[in-house]
């Protein structure tokens, strides 16, 4: 007999897979996902960008011969000892807790080889930490876990972190499994208990207060140490003048895909802007406030490569900063664990459950055991392998164009692929003169 | 006795000569003269020497101290004793919000009354307030303890951690995964502690003593509301 022909069985773009799973995760268990990382849905990104490179009416530098200035000073505007860093890539803020000792140790060894400034998280200095890392910033957070004058005098640089890229508008959650004694002593906690961090700082509200605190903490540290503000990618135009407003030295500003410890997907990926989004803002309220290079302003949230760092710098940042990237260069996720990575039900690329300790690379845990797979000397090492990589990588676009130090990038310089991606960067869409938003086409 | 007027007087030399007194000093006495409400007042402090501020005191006076004693006559401003770490502050009149927060050690004692969030993120200091307290004070308060000689405003304690609160008088509400719990003999040893270096003369058989019921320190659908 004849078969009837049928329609293909069709899925449903509304309801995926991904979805329906998480539609039953969350009917099983009554709560909603939490898990590290940042945005992981696909979003106008420094991909989108393309370099122009040199052509008749510039000229390029000799990629082996010419010099092409890497170094940057972060704090220049008030505080007595600006940091001065050799390259234009940081590591940004990651908490002892929520990273092993370790990592957090590696991170400092590596920054250092790499002549660059390392940062603390929420959870306080450590002695291994401030020992390894020749530029440390110190971050002053809403918990205040372990805030102390003594850290502060001690600390190269002081970032205030009013919100992150991942969550702007949130505060934080280390699961018990990863407060153990040290780490519950550093916080003042009992062990084993969920730690939350607040949203908010317990002593000041709106940037007139902001300033107030900055005179405070200038006042305790003697004037010497640059104040960065750290934002999420949320208003990144008025969030940057007010920073500026109330004082900061440095605009260090987070996009959607920064990553962070521990907080709800649902926050992750629904709440804040994309990087590429909000760097032309707050380089437009410096440059209105007339700061711009003044008031330096170092981006993150998604940097992976020199090309990456090459765009940002062109859109006018002075420095970024890497945390997801700095982890994966020590081991995160590192295939030679795919069968460990498997047990927990994930993969060695999508893991992302850091708030449960189980990390097989032994990065985002306080498992004693499986801390131990990070050397930290080791480790270090790949960090400044990779951070040298970043940087040549850059400096090679930034011979291309024709710039004698990477700082001379300029949006002139690109092009987009996207509408998209042009509208945000504010530059030409590729093969036009059009900048959507700015021009006509 | 040294007198600093800061009617002539910059702030930045203010707190440099204070913050340059070696342990050892034998210059241990300090008038701070017209202080006209400026911040920052004394901040950083790391030595035994005593500050007398004559006047009222903006944001964060003695802020951060550590062995410091300082005495303000008038009232403070916000966060009055900040993340202080040892030593002594005493305000003679009213203390506006964030009295305390997240501080780690050392007596704060507010002789008027304090405003909203007092002790707010407590991390081992002791407060005690002669008046009352207003609304939100100890929210995730962590270590040390609050005495309270007057009433307690809205939502005391809320998601407090293992800070001691003691209040003589009412409480208006208690926030979230706070309860009164018993007073047992090492409270009262406490308490009557506490009440004698901070010069009040309540009895400490006069206090209810609150704390944390600990149902939020790991997080389980259930109590989804209470957040």
């Amino acid at each position: 007999m004849e078969k009837t022909p049928q329609t293909l069985p069709r899925d449903s773009w509304t309801y995926s897979p991904e979805i329906n799973a998480e539609i039953r995760r969350a009917a099983d268990t009554g709560i909603y996902d939490i898990r590290g990382g940042g945005a992981k849905r696909k979003v106008p990104h420094f991909d989108d960008l393309l370099f122009l490179g040199a052509s008749i009416s510039r000229y390029p530098l000799e990629g082996y011969r010419e010099k092409c200035d890497t170094s940057v000073v972060l704090g220049t505007r008030f505080a007595k000892k600006p940091i001065e860093l050799k390259i234009p890539v940081t590591i940004a803020g990651m908490s002892f807790g929520a990273l092993s000792g370790p990592a957090k140790e590696a991170l400092g060894r590596g920054a250092t080889l790499a002549g660059t400034s390392t940062t603390t998280g929420d959870g306080g200095m450590t002695n291994e930490e401030r020992g390894h890392s020749e530029k440390l910033v110190y971050q002053y957070l809403p918990s205040r876990y372990g805030m102390n004058p003594d850290d502060l005098r001690r600390a190269d640089a002081i970032e205030i972190v009013v919100g992150q890229g991942a969550k702007p508008g949130g505060g934080g959650m280390l699961l018990g499994q990863k407060i153990t004694e040290r780490v519950a002593k550093m916080r003042n906690l009992p062990i084993g208990i969920d730690q939350r961090s607040a949203c908010r700082h317990p002593d000041w509200t709106g940037p007139d207060d902001l300033e107030i605190k900055i005179l405070e903490i200038r006042e305790i540290t003697n004037w010497e140490k640059p104040i960065y503000i750290k934002i999420g990618g949320a208003r990144p135009y008025y969030d940057t003048a007010l920073a500026v407003k109330a004082g900061a030295d440095v605009v260090v500003l987070d996009g959607m895909q920064g990553g962070t410890a521990a907080t709800q997907d649902v926050f992750i990926e629904n709440v804040g802007q994309p990087t590429l989004a909000c760097i032309r803002p707050a380089v437009k309220a410096l440059q209105d406030l007339g700061m711009h290079r003044k008031v330096q302003l170092v981006v993150s949230g998604g940097i992976r490569t020199g090309a990456d760092v090459a765009k940002a710098l062109a859109l006018g940042a002075d420095a970024v900063a890497i945390g997801t990237a700095a982890l994966i260069a020590l081991g995160e996720n590192d295939p030679k664990w795919a069968a460990e990575y498997e047990a927990l039900g994930t993969t060695a690329a999508a893991y992302d459950d850091w708030h449960e300790g189980k990390d097989p690379a032994g990065i985002t845990t306080q498992d004693p055991e499986l801390m131990k797979r990070v050397d930290p000397v080791e480790a270090g090492r790949r960090l400044r392998n990779y951070l040298a990589v970043m940087t040549l990588e850059c400096q090679t676009i930034a011979r291309a164009c024709g710039k004698s130090h990477v700082h001379n990038l300029e949006p002139e310089d690109l092009c987009a692929l996207t509408i998209e991606a042009a509208a945000m960067a504010g530059v030409p869409l590729a093969g036009t003169s059009w900048i959507p938003g700015q021009t006509g086409f | 006795m040294q007198t600093i007027d800061m009617a002539k007087t910059e702030l930045r030399e203010l707190n440099q000569t204070l913050q340059a007194q070696a342990k050892d000093t034998n210059q241990t006495a300090w008038v701070i003269e017209n202080p006209k409400g400026a911040h920052a007042i004394a901040v950083g402090l790391d030595a035994p020497i005593e500050v007398t501020v004559k006047g009222s005191t903006g944001y964060y006076c003695a802020g951060m101290n550590k062995q410091a004693t300082v005495h303000v006559t008038g009232s403070a401003g916000p966060g009055v004793a900040e993340n202080m770490m040892s030593g002594t502050v005493i305000i003679e009149g009213d203390a506006s919000q964030y009295a305390g927060a997240t501080g780690q050690g050392g007596l704060l004692v507010i002789k008027g009354n304090a405003s909203s969030r007092c002790g707010i993120s407590m991390k081992g200091i002791d407060i005690v307030v002669h008046g009352n307290i207003g609304h939100m004070s100890a929210f995730m308060a962590q270590s040390g303890n609050l005495v309270v000689c007057g009433d307690a405003g809205d939502a005391l304690g809320d998601s407090l951690y293992e800070a001691r609160l003691f209040v003589r008088g009412s409480v208006k509400s208690l926030g979230s995964d706070c309860i009164e719990k018993e007073v047992r003999p090492e409270h009262l040893d406490i308490l009557r502690d506490l009440l004698e270096r901070a010069g009040s003369d309540a009895k400490p058989e006069e206090f209810k003593r609150y704390g944390s019921a600990r149902k939020l320190y790991n997080f389980h659908v259930d109590h989804a509301g209470a957040y």
